[in-house]
Formats: C-alpha cells, structure tokens, sequence
C-alpha cells in the first residue's frame, strides 16, 4: 500500500513531464505547429472581432443613417464586406489548423508509441519479470490514449484561449491601468485556486491511470487463463476480485473527474466576483472623479470584465485532460527511461572461410563456418577466433535475487560437437544455465566463456543470433504458419521453411490443416496442441541453423515416438556443432556425450550415459527406477 | 450510442439524473447573471448610484454563489454519473466473459477484449459524462436564447430556427460519414494491442532470435496503419469547427444586415441589436459544445460497438432448468462421438469414439501429437458440446447436468497450465475457497508438491507472479495437479500434466493417487509410457479415432502404435547398453 502511495504523490516532475510532451510536438513538426500558431491566431481574431466590431458598425455605418429619407447602405454593405472576408480568413485559418492538428496529434502519437516500443525491446528480462503484461500495456492503450485527447483538443483550445486573455487584457489595461491591477489580483486568485485544485484533481487522475493499470492487469490476466477459470468453477470468485479492483478504479475516477469538472464553475464564478467587486470600486472611483476614470469607460471596462473569464474557463474545461495526460505522459516517459538491457560487448558473430594459408578470413556468404571477431582496441589489431561452440562455466554461483542462490559452484564445459545434457529435478537450475548462456541475465565477468572469450564482451546480439534455442514456454506469433517457422531465419525460402517442417516433424500436421501453411495462427497458436506448438518452435530453431542449439524442455509435450524421428532430424542438423539439452524424460538425452546431474544448483554427477550408469548415482537410481516400476 | 450500453447505467441513474438538472439550474444563473451584469452597467454606473451598485452587486454575489453551487453539484453527479456507468460496463463485460464457453473464448483475443475494458470504455465515460454535461446546457441555452430573441425580432428568430436544423444535419452528416472510418480505427487498434502483448508475452523468444528490429518494423507498420486510418477518420471530424464557424459567422453578417435595416427604419434599438448577437453567439455556441460531443459520441459509437459485440455474444452453453445437479459416480461413457471445433461440416478432430470407462478406474491415453488426446478429455467436463453422439458421466448426458456440478465434480488439469499472481494457499484454493491450511497442504503432499514449497522461504505463502514464471515448468504442474485435487471430484483429468516432472516424482504421484484417493475415476494423457503403464486401461489414440484399448501387457501384444512407444522408450533404452 505504502509503495502506491508513494506513486500516487504528484511529482514535481509533472512541469518536466509537459515539457518533453511538448517536446514531440516541436520536434519533428516545428513548421506544421508554427503554421497552427498562426492559423490559431487569426482564427482568434476572427472571433474577437465579432464582439469588437459591433460596436464600430452601429456607431459608424448604422446610427449615421437613422432618419434619413433615402440611407445609403452602400457603405455598411462595403463594412460588411470587409468583416466577411476577416471571417472567410478565420474559417480558413481554423480548417488549416484543425487539418494540421490531426496530423501532428496522430504524428506525436505514432511517435510516442514507436518510441515505447522500440524502447520496450531493448529492456532486459528482468523488466518483464518485475511489471505485469496487463500494467505493460496500458502503457500503450490507456496512457496512450490520454495524450490524443490532450494534443487534439486541449493544447489548440488553450492557445486560442490565452491569445483572447491577451488581446482583453491589453484592451483593459489601455482603458483603465487602476482597475486592471484588480484584474491582475484575480488572475493570481484564479492561478492560487487551478493549482490547489488542480493538485487534488491530479492526485486523483494519477491514482486513476494506477488504477486502470490494475485493471488492465487483473482483466489482462483474467482472460488469459480464462480456461482455467472454466475447469474450476471460480467464475464467481474472480468476479468478486474484479468488482474490488473496479470499485477502486471508479472512486479515484469519480473524485479525479468531480475535482476537474468543478473548475469550470469556480473559475466562472470567482469572475464574478471580480466584476462586483470591479463595479463597486469603479463606481466609486467613477462618482469621486479618481484616476480620471468616467462613467462611459467603466461601462466599455465592464464588458471586458465580462468576456475576460470565459477564456479562463475554457483553458480550466481542458485541465482534466492536460492533468490526465500528463499523469499518462509520466508512466509512459518512466518506462521509455528505463535503463535499456546493458550490452558493452565487441566481439562480433561473422561468417567465415579459410583462406589457402589456413587462416580465417571473413566473408558475406554463409559458409557453415563462422568466427569471432575479435577487436583489440589497445593494438588496434582483429583477431579472428572459430566457433566451436566450446562453452564453460568456471564457479558460476548466480541468484535471481540476493537471498536466493540458485546455481552454486557450477563448473562445467562442452566441448565443441558435443551434445550436452542437464537431468535434474523441478528447480534444480537448468533453465537458469541458459538464461545465463545467452545472457539474459548478466553475471560477473570470466565466469562464463564461449570459445574461451568471456561472453560479457560479445555482443548480445551476435551472442544470441549464434545460439538457437527452443524454449520451455513455446510462444507463436500471430501470422501464418509459414511466417512462424520463418521467423529463425527472415530471408529463409519457402523450401527452406518446408525442409526445416519435415526435420521437426511438423510437416505432417500442417499440411492436413485447412490452409495447410498459410493457416493463420492467433492467440499464441492456441488453435494447436502443445505438441504441435512445439513441434513449430524446433521447425523455427532448425530454419535458422544456429551454430550451438539449446533444447529446454523442446519436446515435452510431444510423443516419444514422435521425438525420436525429431530428434535424428536434428542430430543430422546439428552434426559437428554444440547442443544443449534440458530434459526430465532420459529417452530424450540418453544418447548426449555428457549428461549433467544436477541438484539444488549444483552438478552432482557428470559422464555419459555409460559412465553414469557405471557410478550407479542418482543418475542410476532415475534410470532404473524407472525400469522397476515396468 | 447503442441503446443496449443504457442498461448498464443502472444505480447510477440518479445521478445522470440529478447531473443535467443541476446543469439546467446552472444555465438559469449563467443567463440571470449577465441580465444582472447589465442592470448594474445600464443603470448603477450609468447613473452613477453606489448604493444601487452595492445592492445589486451583492444579489450577484448571491447569484454567483448558487451558480457554484450548482456547477460544483452538477460536476459531481456527472463525474459520478460517468465514472459509475464505466464501472457498470466493466462489471458487465468482466461477467459476461464468466459465462463465456470454450468457444465463446476462442472468439475473441485476449488482447482485444482488454482494449474493450479500458480503451473503449474510457471512450464511453468521455462521452456520457459530456452528454449529460454538455447535452442539458445546450437544448436549454438554445431555447432561452431564442425565446429572447423572438421577443425582439421575429425576422432573426426565423432565422435561427432555419440555420439551427441546418447545421444540426451538416454535423450529423459528419458523423455518420467518420464513424465507419472509427470502427476501423479500432479494429487496427486491437491488432496493435495484440502486437504489444505478443511481445510482452514473448519476450524471450524476439530476444533469443535477435528479432528485436524485425518486431520494431512490424509494430512500425501496424502504428502507421493506425496513423493512416485514424488521420482519415480525424480529417472528417475536423470539417466540424470551421463548418459551425461558417454557419456563425454568416448569421452575423445577416443579423447585423437586417438589425442594421431595422435599426435605421428604426422598427429595432440599437440595445436590442447588441443582445440578439448576444444570443446568436450563445445559440451558435452551444451548437459548437453539441458538435464537441458529437465529435465524441462519434468515437463511443464505434466502441460501444464493440462493448455490445462482447455483451451480444451468446454464451453457447447454457444449463437446462431442470439440471441434474448430483453426479452418481464417476463412470465415462462416449457414444459414437464425432467432434469439430467448427460445429456441424467442420473437419472432424474426433470421429466415431466409443468407450466405456468404470468409476474408479485409472485410464492412461498415449497417442502422437495432434492425435486429438485433449480434445477426446475435453469433452468429459463438458468444454465444449459434441458435434455428433453423445458424452455420458455416472450415466447421464453431459449436457444435462448444471455446468457448475459437472466440473466440480470432474477436475481437469489442463495441459497450458496457469497460474494466478498471489500465494500459493491462494493458488491451490481455487479448487476449494475454504479449504484449511492441512487440507492444501495435504493435497500439496499427494501433488508431491509440499517438498519443494516447504524449501521456500516463505512458504506457502510465497508469492506467484503472473503465469507461474517464478517457479519452474515442473513445479508449476504440480501445483496445479494439487489445485485440482483440492476440488475432490470423481473425475480427475491429467492432460499430460506432468510432462515436466520427472520419472520419480511422477511415479511418488501416481502412487498417492492409487493409495489416497482410489474411488476417483483418473485419466492420465501422457507422452511417457511409464506414466500410463500400470493403469488399469490404456486407450492409444490415432488421427482422431481410438486405435485400442487395453492392458499395458495387451496393447503390447496387440498394437502396433503402442509396441513402437514402448519399445522406444524403455525396451530401446537397454538396447542402447
């Protein structure tokens, strides 16, 4: 509760906030937001000179010709003309700058959405472990949203308004000096109260935003495991659940929006006040001949005071969308802030060749071999280092959190070609070793080696693009099949997508659904068994041909007769190259040159399948414990 | 907007009531006060009275003070008002999603029923908190003008009462040509939602290709997609203000034409001039609040849309009046079953399935992936409705019992397991809200569970986080085998629920189930043999069909499919020797 709390304390950030928004607009649409300035500003005067204008015509063009027989309207037709055409100018100017607007609205949007996402990539796993997927996304739907209303509507309105502030307030200042200082008075009464409410109405329009996000993530996670709800019959729970989490989110929404739409009033009102207070002190100054003020200028000062609070009121009418957007803008730029995944690595994945001296050499085609390349800034020289695939862990001891290790002391090597297994129990570690393989973790520097270069110094994308690897949890992407598989390799043919099918066994199963290939898959493939699913994550690993494979877990859920025919195919693939396997089922690493044990993070027991069975272990004990129960 | 979305306005309707009224009574002092404003100009200052200035000053003040009251109450009922009927619409799409069946779910993404409950009903408290705002002020402003203006001139009134309908269709021209573009708008909306919850989802796996520039390039076309469409439906809607302001300023013109014509016959005063424009301004200005809504109406239209597809959507299962409510036991009868996700002429995942399983037994299916193992299972707790044929438990139809009874006594593990955020007591409590402390840990022990639980520091009381991610793929699977357990049913459904525990605790598993609870019908879908072998009836499945049924020892002698599994996983491992 005290951490929401803590988020529900309006920044002081908040000018800062506005400030980088504003920042989008003029960045990449100076010309464009000049252009509305100015459309804005003769829109403005359009409308200004309605009220302006009147009293000219009457005294000018209309009160001249009362009595006369045959008036002459000539002239008040040719007044009229050019009053028209100050009009034709402001419906001009306001269809350009309500076009321009729509163009810098969605452009800023585009832009702040492409920003977010592109920064969302580039975030280490641990921001993904630590937020929700729902309180993600309502960085993009519910905070994204509050900008649209803020740009199209809000920041137009308060130009208008603050260019007719200024024109009213020069005419008063020009008819009476003295009074204007009461003006000025109500303006900081008016600025005292819009930030007194204001910081109320904020507070609550942020906890509003905090409160969506818990929606959203609650409904986020709701309907994924909708299912589950099913099966267990807890509909009426989860209910009860959301109907809290609502409530909450209606009670900041009602306060957030009772707070803003009140401002309009109190404003209006306090311009009241003003002008009582105006009438009598004026009057008074009037009737005792002070400060050269007559009847015929209080009356003309009057009616200014009158018109002077309506923009005051508009520009209020916006503050709930400007605090809400500004409440959104903040989530959205905190995320965008996010200190992105650290990479300092250098080394670089490159194809390569020998050359008639035996020497690597790097080249653009693909050649099934591939090297480090290797910069050594000191020297200023580029060594060129094969992959092998030889992968070590010297005493890795890692933690996702400080107060709980889990991996202790782990040394281990493959060896290039070798296919390597980890055995172990639920939560023994497995995974985390290829977390940190491919770094999606960073650990200390030394402690892991690829072909004897510490891995901190290559660079995470060429460190990932060298090691393909199937996940425990397959994830499919909405698209067709074909797209899916083609998403290990991009440029892959549609030859290569059907070769890599057949090697997963996947083939098969495609080809009897409707579409065959291009049968579309939504909701992460949720259409498929789990088998199927997998079977396309090993056909997506084999089209990118990665130098070292990592299986965790790969095949699970598919048969065993299945996973044989699967697993020569890959065999075959992978001949020459560094496999890692995870697996529970033996059948699945039985044939691996070195079989890891592992046990509460630590390697208890290491060899072949042979040599473990010959220790009569753990290893053993799994193997033929399985046989007794036959 | 739709008028199905009014029903959910419910308790709120006092407010949306007592909003526009205390707008209405707002409006009577926003009119009152300028009349005021002008008595003390035209008489107190003109002839310079103080005292009179003074008296009239403070009935302003009083009338300035109402008017707060008024706007401040107002504002309140149309907050509430608005914020309510929001959460009345959540409510009511969150309990309709409840009802949904399997295939209801499959109807919609997860993705796009999040936008409906935030994006779309945002859009939808905009809009009805500035209706019942802006709605009530306009019509009032509108009619108090005019009747003002026809007490000066009939000619102008005439007017207005011709441009008033005019501009009213223009604006409503407007709308209906931008909302089709809207619908779009949003539609591409939930396929960029979608985008963003993929990759959140799959975070891993665009890290682990490198793929982080090509989903930045699809994300890229899919926002400008959102651009394009949303600027076309924008550029509609922004014909709005410089039409209203068209429309305004022609009337100016015109009444300062005619009021001028007037003024020199002198049939007007020059006074009255100067309020009709008053007026005018106010009419055409409350007009210009109108097409603001509209503006917004236009845009809940195309989300309330949306609202009432989810809110239409027929829950495809629903429980007879007269639903058996008790199971008698836990026997399973398929009667030439055909199934297709597609209903009626769709492929066929299931064809001419026959079985009769016993109360009490231990049934084990193997068979290859795609082999449609969980959708033969699937049909037992009553997921989804047979295409043709019929599922019986304890010897009754499947469709006539209350759904409720039925999956509370038939527990099902699915095979995408899913965890909740919060603890574990509460994750295993799902299969029983009132279960005690023992009771969840007893089952924990039966899911062999409670050994690596109690290795937490915090126990049961250790937080999950959303999808279970915090503990691994075997872990997870037992904690949902427990969950399932905590239900006490006579049926228990596995669908290879332990794919990723291993040999040992699988077997410490099945033992608990024989000894601990023997009267429970269990179905056991597994990929290893050792896991099904010492069931009492293995059932292998092929394509759809039952390809035998038997005893491990049976099926061995006499299919070929089991043969190859089992020698490919146990006889082949000592070949390998």
């Amino acid at each position: 509760m005290n951490k929401k709390d803590d988020k529900v304390r309006v920044s002081r950030n908040t000018i800062k906030t506005g400030k980088r928004l504003l920042g989008y607009v003029t960045r990449r649409f100076k010309l464009q937001f000049i252009a509305v300035f100015i459309c804005i500003i003769i829109s403005s005067i359009a409308s200004i000179s309605v009220s302006l204008s009147l009293k000219f015509l009457l005294d000018d063009y209309i009160i001249p010709l009362i009595g006369k027989k045959t008036p002459d309207f000539s002239e008040l037709y040719m007044a009229l003309t050019v009053l028209g055409t100050i009009f034709l100018m402001g419906i001009l100017a306001s269809f350009i700058y309500t076009r321009l607007m729509v163009y810098i609205g969605q452009g800023v949007l585009k832009e702040v959405r492409d920003d977010m996402f592109e920064h969302m990539q580039k975030l280490p796993i641990r921001y993904f472990d630590q937020n929700t997927n729902g309180s993600i996304m309502s960085l993009y739907t519910n905070d994204t949203d509050t900008l649209r209303q803020m740009i199209n509507q809000s920041i137009p309105q308060v130009l208008m308004s603050s260019i007719t502030i200024v024109v009213t307030f020069i005419s008063m200042v020009a008819l009476s000096p003295l009074l204007t200082i009461l003006a000025v008075v109500m303006i900081f009464v008016l600025i005292f109260v819009t930030k007194k409410i204001g910081g109320n109405s904020g507070k609550y329009f942020l906890r509003q935003q905090i409160a969506l996000a818990d929606v959203t993530g609650f409904v986020e996670e709701r309907m994924n495991g909708q299912r589950v709800i099913k099966v267990f019959n807890h509909e009426r729970v989860s209910e009860e659940e959301f109907d809290r989490l609502n409530e909450q989110l209606y009670d900041s929404a009602a306060n957030a929006n009772t707070f803003a739409n009140m401002m309009g009033p109190i404003i209006g009102n306090i311009g009241n006040l003003q002008f009582v207070l105006t009438a009598v002190l004026g009057g008074f100054l009037s009737v005792a001949g002070v400060g050269g003020i007559t009847l015929g200028v209080m009356a003309s000062y009057l009616q200014f005071t009158k018109s002077f609070t309506q923009p005051f009121m508009q520009v209020a009418q916006q503050f709930n969308s400007i605090v809400m957007a500004l409440a959104g803008a903040e989530r959205i730029f905190n995320m965008i802030d996010e200190e992105p995944e650290v990479d300092e690595g250098y080394v670089t994945l490159v194809n390569a060749r020998r050359d008639e001296d035996g020497n690597i050499v790097e080249c653009k085609e693909r050649t099934g071999m591939w090297a480090w390349k290797h910069p050594h800034k000191a020297e200023g020289t580029v060594t060129y280092t094969e992959l092998k695939g030889d992968v070590r862990f010297f005493d890795m001891t890692f933690g996702y959190t400080d107060e709980k290790m889990v991996l202790h002391d782990v040394t281990l090597y493959a060896k290039p070609g070798q296919k390597l297994a980890f055995v172990g129990s639920t939560g023994a570690g497995k995974t985390t070793i290829t977390n940190l393989i491919n770094r999606f973790y960073d650990v200390q520097d030394g402690k892991i080696r690829y072909d004897g270069i510490n891995i901190n110094k290559i660079k995470k994308a060429d460190l990932r693009r060298s090691l393909g690897i199937v996940l425990q949890d397959t994830h499919l992407f909405t698209g067709t099949i074909m797209e899916n598989i083609r998403y290990g390799k991009l440029d892959a043919t549609d030859e290569e997508v059907y070769e890599a099918a057949r090697l997963a066994h996947a083939d098969q199963f495609i080809r009897m659904l409707p579409d065959g290939y291009n049968t579309r898959l939504s909701g992460d493939g949720e259409e498929l068994s789990q088998g199927q699913r997998q079977l396309l994550a090993i056909a997506r690993a084999a089209v990118a041909n990665p130098p070292v494979l990592i299986l965790d877990e790969a095949t699970s859920s598919i048969d065993t007769r299945t996973e044989s025919i699967v697993q020569q195919g890959m065999d075959n693939l992978m001949k020459g190259r560094t496999v890692f396997v995870i697996a529970h089922r033996l059948s699945t690493i039985r044939n691996s040159d070195a079989i890891m044990v592992l046990e509460h993070g630590r390697i208890i027991e290491r060899g072949d399948h042979k040599d473990l069975i010959a220790q009569k272990g753990t290893y053993y004990q799994l193997y033929t414990g399985k046989l007794e129960l036959s | 907007m739709n008028r199905k979305l009014f029903k959910s306005i419910r308790e709120y309707k006092r407010e949306s009531v007592l909003a526009p009224i205390f707008v209405i009574l707002e409006v009577f002092m926003e009119v009152l006060i300028p009349l005021q404003m002008a008595k003390i100009i035209d008489i107190g200052i003109a002839k310079g009275d103080l005292e009179y200035i003074v008296k009239m000053g403070i009935i302003l003040v009083v009338m300035a003070m109402l008017a707060l009251i008024f706007g401040a109450k107002a504002g309140n009922y149309a907050a509430r008002a608005g914020a309510g009927y929001a959460k009345n619409l959540r409510h009511d799409i969150f309990y309709k999603v409840q009802e949904f069946s399997f295939k209801n779910i499959d109807h919609f993404s997860t993705s796009s029923l999040v936008t409906r409950m935030t994006t779309d009903i945002t859009n939808v408290q905009m809009a009805y908190m500035m209706s019942i705002r802006l709605l009530a002020r306009a019509p009032i402003m509108i009619v108090l003008s005019l009747i003002m203006t026809l007490t000066i001139s009939r000619q102008i009134a005439l007017l207005f009462l011709i441009v008033i309908p005019l501009l009213g269709g223009v604006l409503i021209f407007i709308a209906k040509k931008a909302h089709p573009h809207f619908i779009k708008v949003f539609d591409e909306y939930d396929i960029l939602n979608n985008g963003v919850q993929e990759n959140v989802n799959a975070a891993r796996v665009v890290k682990a290709y490198v793929r982080e520039d090509h989903e930045i390039e699809k994300f890229h076309k899919i926002s400008q997609t959102v651009y394009d469409l949303f600027t076309k439906a924008e550029k509609i809607v922004a014909w709005n203000s410089p039409t209203m302001q068209f429309f305004m300023y022609s009337v100016i013109l015109i009444m300062v034409l005619i009021g001028g014509r007037s003024i020199v016959f002198q049939t007007m005063e020059t006074g009255e001039l100067t309020s009709v424009i008053v007026y005018a301004i106010q009419i055409l200005s409350s007009l210009m609040m109108v097409s603001f809504v509209f503006v917004m109406i236009m845009i809940a239209e195309a989300s309330s849309d949306r609202i009432v597809e989810v809110l239409d959507e027929v829950p495809e299962m629903q429980d007879k009046e007269d639903a058996v409510k008790e199971i008698p036991d836990g026997s399973i009868d398929f009667d030439h079953v055909d199934f297709s996700y597609a209903g009626e002429g769709g492929n066929l995942s299931l064809k001419d399935v026959n079985i009769h399983i016993k109360s009490g037994q231990t049934v084990g299916i193997i068979g290859g992936t795609g082999s449609a193992k969980s959708t033969f299972v699937q049909l037992i707790p009553r997921l989804y409705d047979v295409t043709k044929g019929s599922v019986k438990v304890g010897g009754i139809d499947v469709r006539e019992y209350n759904l409720e009874a039925l999956r509370d006594q038939v527990s099902m593990v699915l095979q995408k397991n899913v965890l909740f955020s919060g603890t574990i007591y509460e994750n295993i409590r799902w299969g029983d809200e009132n279960a005690s402390d023992e009771e969840v840990q007893r089952v924990c022990k039966l899911a062999q569970a409670d050994g690596f639980v109690q290795e937490f520091p915090a126990k049961y009381n250790t937080m999950i986080v959303q999808g279970g991610n915090n503990v691994s793929g075997g872990q997870r699977q037992r904690l949902c085998i427990a969950r399932a357990l905590l239900k006490n049913p006579k049926i228990l459904i596995l669908d290879d629920s332990t794919s990723a525990v291993d040999t040992k605790t699988d077997a410490l598993i099945r033992k608990a189930f024989r000894e601990e609870i023997p009267d429970t019908t269990k179905i056991i879908i597994a990929q290893r043999v050792s896991s099904v072998e010492d069931a009492d009836v293995i059932i292998v499945m092929e394509d759809g069909r039952i390809d035998g049924i038997g005893t491990s020892e049976e099926l061995l002698k006499t299919n070929k499919i089991y043969r190859e599994v089992y020698e490919s996983q146990v006889k082949g491992g000592a070949d390998n020797e």
